[in-house]
């Protein structure tokens, strides 16, 4: 059997591995990997300082080698290799005979022959050994500074503050990612990083290191210094070709190993691939073209010579939360000819530069800061040389629409790559679609492992998916599921119209079949949102957390949140919360909105630790419905010296007019008591905030993943017609809303938008003002507090035990102790 | 509920095999067309009241996905005819019938033949 040695086991040596094996069984495979653990996801390596350890990191567990057949040496550097007699030889001595031999040695931090650079407290941003020591020493630091403004050193920065240190970045260009950015684009992105707290040196030389033991300063070339306690170099990279070098093989003068477009060394027996590299005077910093390196080696090996590496384009975004970077194709320009369209919005911080040719036909490359949303779109109308439309500025000014992304991915031939992580092709997709029958995302990414990676294609492939469903005339009608051919609108009628109370009475009437984990709670929120009954009546069509009036945490156990409106609590009710809680050893947290949660309850506590609330005189808080949260407030006139009303007055009321109001998901709102806006009201459903002449009302706002702010409805109306207008808005996103869709996303896909919004709620133009009113009256009438209800009927009360056959709970709970309280064990590390 | 006096037979690959049949309770303790969780040993065992199809169902309680103790709070439907439990935690949903995994790919659950007799509903294990 044909034995191949792998040196070096990074990113690319792995993705070699999968390949081969998958192309054949018949190959003997050795790993020799000079770090202690088994390849890991360098590219996402900064997510260590977010909390994902090292295990979470590999691209396989150890034992995936050993399943496959690989034999994996780890801590194990290749120190020689003799090309006359095939054999390689590690630092401890261990010696192996080869057939072929495949270079994937990645490259080391190259760092500039600066004086100082050996001295404490001075470190590169490489392997996971490397943070370990950053994190360490970050502990007694208070400053830090980064040498390189480059992606990695940008990336290196947002660590640093995230460890609470003071970060610099010094950057030797005049600006920014200066092989990524243009002098406009890297001054948006320099302006953002000052903002999530970095300072930026551009046009700095560094001079010297400066300290006797540990790193004290940085001194510049014009005089100048920057004290800081310790510094990360991240200055570019250097190939590591030292075992090439020593046994022979050509390398290139400013290191890298020199191949052809078969990946070949100068020996014919040895492949160079990755980072270690050097194919046409390039090294390819970038994981994406050594997965390509990796693949066209893999064929070779197993007999198939069709395949040549041509070279990649050097296409990346930056990887920072909050600051969007892209730079692809060829971003300055470059190409004769080429023609820029610019856009700039100093006041939003976005900048947009395409570069399109000559012929005004194609589009080269080009630069988006502040709003990459159109990345990947563009990416491809470069790869695949779309056609641009006939205004291509149309392409940066302006919002893009979805409508304009399902336009972008129509043009796109079938050879484009959509999902790079699998390499699947939108051919590929198409042919899932039209031959296999896939008809939803789930079945395209269980058949074909499109966005399984890191999931950046997800919005694609579900364009393609609409889009050939169209084609097909399979009409996608945005039924509920295979049990109901209706929309939520159309159920909201059907219920209300008809007058049906029951999920078995609709499924009857108007479904086929017996339902499922998408109609049931669907439902269960219509009927709720319609009669507004006590849902513990028809316990098993709610979702577990309506199921059992908690919210449902990790290990299986429940967390309990009585209401208190507007975050106003008496010192009374807070001492009962902490007795109960005390009580049943529950969890405690201070909740973003405003209340106290309660985590670790298991399912037989529920009903007695309600009834001891309800003595104190709490009631639900509806923290697992899809209803109303919380209303949060700050303090406003009553105490506040800047308030200009008494916005908690007005939260507290607000809150109880819509507890337990139930709607396609759960909503927010907030009031703020003058244009500080402590309460942060625009992040909400709907934001009150108190003006000199009465309040300003915001809806539409989000938090979370996505957030957006809330859209401007009325300003300066007294409180009833603030009531009033909330009333109506609510009522009609509960009438009108697709399940399970927040009011950002119902207002986002509004026909006509904030402004057809605004005719409806506050110009009444549909002429529903009324109806809407009385409506919300109604529901409000018949409030009731579920869990006062459960806690007196025997009937609902018994349905809380963990067995049905036995009093014992549930013993395979298990829990650790962190600071001082208890915490579930981690499900991961079960 | 209605009274089910007479044996009901339920479409499980291996009822045959059965070599015990424990009496895990009454058919009234379970909710309707939903499921509770049976302590049998110390063995955690699903078993769900499909009244809708008038059918009863068991599986394991535990959920493969994440190694949660839960299934017997997910909820149940069809899928083409097909009865199913939903993983309260991810969605993740199985067949009843046969235990595999619907909509991901995780590993199979155990299913379990049911019987009801005199208003007890009994699960068969084969050991
Ligand atoms: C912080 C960070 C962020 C990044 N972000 C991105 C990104 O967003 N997008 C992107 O495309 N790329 C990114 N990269 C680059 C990407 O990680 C690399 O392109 C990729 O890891 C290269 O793979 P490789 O296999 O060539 O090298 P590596 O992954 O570095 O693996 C080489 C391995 O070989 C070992 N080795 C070296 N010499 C020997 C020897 N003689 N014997 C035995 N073992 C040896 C090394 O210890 C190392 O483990 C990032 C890199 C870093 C450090
Ligand atoms: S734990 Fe069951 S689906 Fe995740």
């Amino acid at each position: 059997m044909k034995h191949v040695i792998l040196v070096g086991n990074g990113m690319t040596s792995f993705k070699l591995c999968e390949k081969l094996r998958k192309l054949s069984g018949d190959i003997r495979i050795t790993v020799y990997g000079e770090e202690i653990r088994p390849a890991y996801d360098r590219v996402h390596l900064s997510e260590y300082f977010a909390g994902k350890t090292a295990d979470d990191l590999l691209m396989a567990p150890r034992g995936w080698y050993h399943e496959q057949g690989i034999t994996l040496h780890t801590g194990e550097l290749v120190t020689e290799i003799d090309r006359a007699n095939k054999t390689i030889r590690t630092h401890h001595g261990i010696t192996d005979h080869y057939d072929y031999l495949v270079l994937a040695t990645g490259s080391g931090a190259f760092v500039p022959p600066l004086e100082g650079v050996a001295l404490d407290g001075v470190f590169v941003y490489r392997t996971i050994e490397d943070l370990n020591q950053i994190i360490e020493y970050g502990r007694h630091s208070r400053t830090a500074a980064v040498l390189g403004g480059g992606l990695l050193g940008l990336e290196a920065a947002k660590a640093l503050v995230d460890l609470n240190l003071e970060a610099h970045v010094v950057e030797f260009a005049p600006r920014l990612m200066p092989r990524q950015l243009d002098d406009a684009g890297a001054m948006i992105l320099a302006h953002k990083l000052t903002e999530i707290g970095i300072t930026v040196h551009t046009g700095k030389a560094t001079k010297r290191i400066a300290g006797d033991d540990r790193i004290t300063a940085l001194e510049f070339a014009d005089g100048t210094a920057l004290p800081v306690d310790m510094l990360v170099i991240s200055a570019g990279i250097r190939p590591r070709d030292e075992v090439a070098k020593a046994c022979g093989l050509a390398v290139h003068g400013r290191g890298g190993i020199l191949v052809d477009d078969y990946l070949r060394t100068s020996d014919e027996h040895i492949f160079a691939i990755g980072e270690a590299a050097v194919h046409n005077n390039m090294v390819y910093g970038l994981v994406a073209p050594g997965y390509d390196m990796a693949d066209v080696v893999a064929r070779q090996l197993t007999g198939d010579l069709s395949k040549t590496f041509t070279g990649f384009d050097m296409s990346t975004k930056l990887k920072l939360l909050g600051v969007d970077v892209g730079s692809f194709g060829d971003p300055f320009g470059e190409t004769p000819g080429s023609i820029p369209i610019a856009f700039q919005d100093r006041c939003n911080g976005v900048y947009k530069r395409i570069n399109i040719s000559a012929d005004r036909k194609h589009l080269l490359g080009g630069i988006l800061v502040g709003d990459a949303s159109q990345y990947n779109i563009f990416h491809q109308m470069v790869a695949n040389k779309i056609p641009l439309p006939a205004q291509p500025e149309s392409l940066i000014i302006g919002t893009p629409g979805k409508e304009d992304e399902g336009a972008g991915v129509k043009s796109l031939p079938d050879t484009a790559q959509i999902c790079s992580c699998e390499n699947i092709t939108k051919g590929d997709l198409i042919s899932q679609i039209r031959d296999h029958g896939a008809r939803t995302i789930d079945e395209l990414k269980k058949t074909t492992k499109a966005c399984t990676g890191c999931g950046g294609c997800t919005p694609l492939v579900n364009d393609v998916l609409k889009m050939t469903l169209e084609g097909l005339g399979v009409v996608v009608k945005k039924t509920l599921c295979e049990h109901f051919a209706f929309t939520r609108q159309d159920l909201y009628d059907i219920i209300k119209i008809e007058g049906i109370r029951t999920y078995d009475a609709l499924l009857d009437k108007h479904g086929v079949g017996d339902g499922c984990e998408i109609c049931k709670p669907a439902v269960a929120s219509l009927l709720a949102s319609i009669w507004n009954e006590v849902i513990a009546e028809q316990a098993t069509i709610q979702d577990t957390n309506d199921r059992f009036l908690a919210n449902i945490q990790r290990g299986g156990t429940y967390s309990v949140v009585p209401r208190i409106a507007g975050g106003e609590i008496t010192p009374k009710k807070l001492m009962a919360i902490g007795r109960i809680a005390e009580k049943y050893n529950l969890y405690t947290k201070i909740t973003g909105g405003q209340r106290i949660d309660m985590f670790g309850a298991q399912v037989h506590e529920l009903p007695l630790i309600w009834e001891e609330l309800i003595q104190e005189g709490f009631e639900s808080g509806h923290a697992y419905g899809k209803s109303l949260r919380t209303i949060k407030s700050c303090v406003g006139s009553t105490w506040c010296r800047y308030g200009v009303q008494d916005s908690v007055s007005f939260a507290v009321f607000i809150e109880n007019r819509y507890k337990g109001l139930r709607a396609p998901h759960k909503f927010k709102g907030a009031v703020s008591g003058c244009i500080r806006e402590c309460a942060e009201a625009q992040s909400k459903d709907f934001g009150i905030i108190a003006t000199e002449k009465g309040w300003n009302l915001y809806v539409c706002g989000n938090g979370g993943a996505r957030p957006q702010h809330a859209k401007l409805l009325v300003t300066d109306v007294d409180t009833d017609t603030c009531v009033r207008l909330i009333d109506r808005f609510l009522m009609y996103y509960i009438k009108t809303a697709d399940p399970l869709t927040r009011t950002a996303t119902w207002l986002n896909k509004m026909e006509g938008g904030l402004e057809h919004l605004r005719q409806v709620v506050v110009e009444d133009s549909l002429g529903i003002g009324e109806t809407l009113e009385k409506e919300m009256a109604a529901l409000m009438a018949n409030y009731e507090c579920e869990w006062k209800k459960v806690v007196e009927t025997p009937a609902l009360r018994a349905q809380y035990r963990h067995f049905i056959n036995d009093e014992a709970s549930d013993d395979t709970l298990s829990f650790v102790d962190l600071r001082g309280q208890k915490m579930p064990t981690d499900w991961n590390r079960k | 509920m209605e009274s089910m006096n007479e044996l009901t037979t339920y479409t499980s690959p291996n009822s045959t095999d059965v070599a015990h049949w424990y009496r895990a309770a009454r058919t009234t303790d379970f909710p309707e067309n939903g499921g509770a969780c049976v302590k049998y040993g110390d063995q955690q065992i699903a078993v769900f009241n499909f009244s809708r199809r008038a059918e009863w169902y068991a599986c394991q309680n535990l959920c493969p996905h994440k190694m949660q103790m839960v299934l017997s709070r997910g909820m149940i439907g069809t899928a083409s005819g097909e009865a199913k439990v939903a993983c309260p935690f991810h969605k993740k949903t199985f067949s009843l019938h046969t235990g595999q995994c619907l909509n991901a790919e995780e590993a199979s659950i155990t299913v379990y033949p049911v019987k009801v007799v005199d208003g007890f509903v009994y699960i068969g294990f084969t050991a």
